[in-house]
């Protein structure tokens, strides 16, 4: 199963939303063996097609020995469909490269919504898994609001609505 | 003579494991051949039947993309430091379109490569 931040994907529906009809793609890094994605990096689409992707490759240099001196690793590796369905294409398959990573897939091609499914990918072996999307947690103890400096400057007896 | 070489996660398992290994080569190909000795099945991972650099696959000396450098034929010194990562690519493209996609963008790089000589 994938857990992810509601904030993550709304940033990631967002990219897709942006880039359509063009593919979108990304990752989503996370600590080492934690299995949990914590930091959006939205990539540039190398290839600027409505039915490729590819991340640039000086880029995906960048940003691996990026996550490597931060001691993360891809959690998720992200790209969207933008006609067809949120599963894998052959194409997917073939070059899906990093075992451990959820690859998640957005398809756009609804106006207005959009279907989200998540597969590992393991020596060409598809496996859809659950998507979970966590509302970050409320810390109860956290003070959620001062009142000071509040006080309405004019008081509206009439309850107008103004 | 070593030249560090950076073994990405899938590869790992040519490697016992190892996330860094040293080789030795004047060229990428070389190099390549040297490691296979010692991680057996390494290389046609890398390396097409054909002769020629995997498609799935990115290879780094040091900052540069090999296939600016003359892929297999890059040429390598003592103290470089290369890269290996899956290439992250895909879509809702056929293969064989994509596989044409891919000889196009090396055909273009080969005469990018050219120019810059």
């Amino acid at each position: 199963m994938l857990s992810i931040d509601r904030s993550i994907i709304d940033a990631i529906v967002a990219h897709a939303r942006r880039d359509h009809p063009d593919e979108a793609c990304g990752v989503v890094a996370g600590p080492a063996g934690s299995d949990t994605p914590t930091r959006h990096i939205p990539m540039e689409n190398s290839a600027r097609s409505m039915t490729f992707y590819e991340f640039d490759s000086m880029e995906q240099l960048r940003v691996w020995r990026e996550m490597d001196d931060r001691d993360e690793e891809p959690v998720v590796i992200y790209h969207s469909h933008t006609a067809t369905e949120a599963y894998p294409s052959r194409t997917d398959i073939s070059f899906a490269g990093e075992p451990g990573a959820h690859y998640l897939l957005v398809s756009t091609r609804e106006p207005d919504t959009e279907e989200i499914r998540s597969f590992r990918i393991v020596d060409g072996v598809v496996t859809e898994e659950p998507v979970r999307i966590v509302d970050a947690a409320v810390d109860p103890h956290a003070v959620q609001s001062y009142m000071f400096g509040q006080s309405p400057a004019t008081v509206d007896y009439e309850c107008s609505g103004r | 003579m070593a030249i560090e070489v950076r073994i990405p996660t899938i590869l790992r398992s040519y490697t016992g494991g190892a996330k860094v290994v040293e080789g030795a080569g004047d060229t990428l190909a070389d190099l390549l051949t040297d490691l296979d000795s010692r991680h057996a099945g390494l290389k046609a991972r890398l390396v097409t039947d054909a002769g020629a650099l995997h498609r799935f696959v990115n290879v780094y000396v040091n900052d540069e993309d090999v296939r600016f450098l003359g892929a297999l034929d890059a040429k390598l010194s003592d103290g470089d430091s290369v890269t290996i990562l899956p290439a992250v690519a895909g879509g809702a493209f056929g293969f064989a379109a994509a596989a044409a996609i891919a000889q196009h963008s090396a055909a273009a790089a080969g005469v990018r490569a050219a120019r810059a000589r």
